[in-house]
């Protein structure tokens, strides 16, 4: 069991589990992606009340939540990287940190379009979601800015971890300080809370988007990590055995 | 080792040093006081330029407006904190002193608080007024004002940790910052607002002084931890 965790820790290890991982990963999810987009677009039945624009729901729900599941990752491992010195964990974080900004950006950009037919506007600032999620945004930007202005890579690792960590705290008093603010703001069309129970034929494709983007993002993840493993162990000699030897990788 | 043991000051008198010092070294270099104040006046001045001087619409935006000031000005400030410390190798003093480091960024955020939180809030009722604001509001944004910018000052001292030193810090600290003080500015602006409109204005300067103490007591762990690393 635990030595699991300790090969699990070294870098060329990882690297070539990574490699046969990514794809167990990529398949299940793109094939549950393809029935979800299939099903979402063309076999769930129109919303009685916002027609065919609640469609969107099954890319936006899915992003949403991967951009937060990213920041988690991204703030865990830097944590661990930290206490427990890990050299791996770091890479972890800094792979994951541009995933989840681009899964905070689409699912801002997919808010939006719904926004423009349903509240008649692109941006709506009485929605904390809206607010919170973006705050989020400017989060990932201040992070990989951190990690991109310290040429030290060791340095950059931790001081980007305190950052992440930091920013968990204050994810939540974001989340707490913008819901007491959009309630000042009386009178906004919220979205319903989940509203009525939802049809099963609309439920399952948004179940398989959701499975498939966490199944995706995490075959991306690993990907991510390989490259980031594969940078920073640049001198080391298995890497270059690894690229010296005929087969390649 | 007994005899050092005994010797050696305690907790407070070290956060009370290095806060000493820091502000010995405000007063002998005014400017650094007085620019950022000069800054927040001048935001303050900007607004009605931009916006138009119907006083309607001063009442309507004047808490938003000084609260954004404040921020700004607060930011503008906190580059000082740490870096004519790293550049003149004071820090290093610091960091290997066996007074305990959180105690004494404590001991150096409280000192940049006194002298930039402290005198924008002392600043602002001159500022509210020009925007019309009732002396009683007045009041609740001086209360939102001083507990906002002790939180503010305790999160950038984070980032002035981890960014010093750093050839770009400057822009980096505000991208850093900004979104962990958002709720603050949220919080603060709001609050006065509320109470501008004789709404109920409690809630927010409980959450406001929740935040400060929350702060008070994990900020500076977080600003030694950036300081260690840093300085490495």
């Amino acid at each position: 069991m635990w030595k699991f965790f300790h090969q699990l820790a070294s870098p060329p290890h990882f690297y070539r589990l990574a490699a046969v991982l990514s794809p167990w990963l990529a398949a299940p999810g793109i094939a549950l992606i393809a029935y979800g987009v299939y099903a979402g677009l063309f076999l769930a039945p129109m919303d009685y009340q916002q027609g065919d624009a609640f469609r969107i729901i099954y890319v936006h729900v899915p992003s949403a939540y991967l951009s937060m599941m990213a920041y988690m990752i991204m703030a865990v491992s830097g944590g661990i990287g930290l206490i427990w010195r890990i050299k791996l964990s770091h890479a972890v974080a800094a792979a994951a940190a541009p995933l989840g900004a681009a899964f905070t950006f689409l699912a801002l950009a997919t808010g939006s379009i719904w926004g423009r037919p349903m509240w008649g506007t692109w941006w709506e600032w009485g929605d904390p979601r809206l607010t919170s999620e973006l705050i989020l945004l400017f989060l990932y930007f201040g992070y990989m800015a951190l990690r991109a202005a310290i040429d030290d890579t060791a340095k950059a690792d931790k001081a980007s971890a305190v950052l992440a960590l930091v920013g968990v705290v204050n994810v939540v008093i974001v989340h707490y300080s913008v819901e007491w603010w959009s309630s000042l703001h009386q009178g906004q069309t919220l979205m319903k809370k989940g509203g009525p129970a939802m049809d099963p034929a609309m439920l399952y494709p948004l179940l398989a988007m959701i499975l498939g983007f966490t199944l995706l993002f995490g075959s991306l993840l690993l990907r991510r990590v390989r490259t980031e493993v594969l940078f920073r162990e640049r001198r080391t000699r298995w890497v270059r055995e690894m690229i010296l030897s005929p087969e390649g990788s | 080792m007994t005899d050092a043991h005994k010797e050696q000051p305690s907790i407070f008198s070290g956060l009370a040093a290095t806060a000493r010092r820091d502000l010995l070294l405000a007063w002998k270099r005014p400017g650094d006081v007085l620019n950022p104040l000069f800054f927040f006046a001048m935001v303050c001045t900007l607004f009605p330029l931009a916006v138009g001087p119907s006083a309607e619409q001063l009442e309507f935006s004047g808490p938003g407006v000084l609260w954004v000031a404040a921020l700004l000005a607060t930011l503008l400030s906190l580059n000082s904190l740490f870096g004519s410390d790293f550049e003149d190798g004071s820090l290093d003093q610091l960091l290997v002193s066996p007074q305990p480091l959180p105690v004494l960024a404590l001991g150096k955020t409280a000192a940049h608080w006194l002298t930039s939180g402290l005198p924008l809030v002392l600043v602002s009722p001159i500022l509210a007024i020009t925007y019309r604001m009732p002396m009683s509001v007045v009041g609740v944004m001086m209360l939102t004002l001083t507990l906002g910018t002790i939180t503010l000052s305790l999160l950038g001292s984070i980032g002035a940790a981890l960014t010093v030193g750093l050839h770009r810090g400057t822009a980096l600290l505000s991208l850093l910052i900004l979104p962990l003080a958002m709720p603050v500015l949220l919080l603060g602006a709001n609050t006065v607002s509320l109470a501008a409109g004789n709404d109920v204005y409690t809630t927010g300067i409980w959450a406001l002084g929740a935040y400060a103490i929350a702060s008070l007591s994990l900020a500076p762990y977080a600003t030694a931890a950036a300081l260690r690393i840093s300085n490495e």
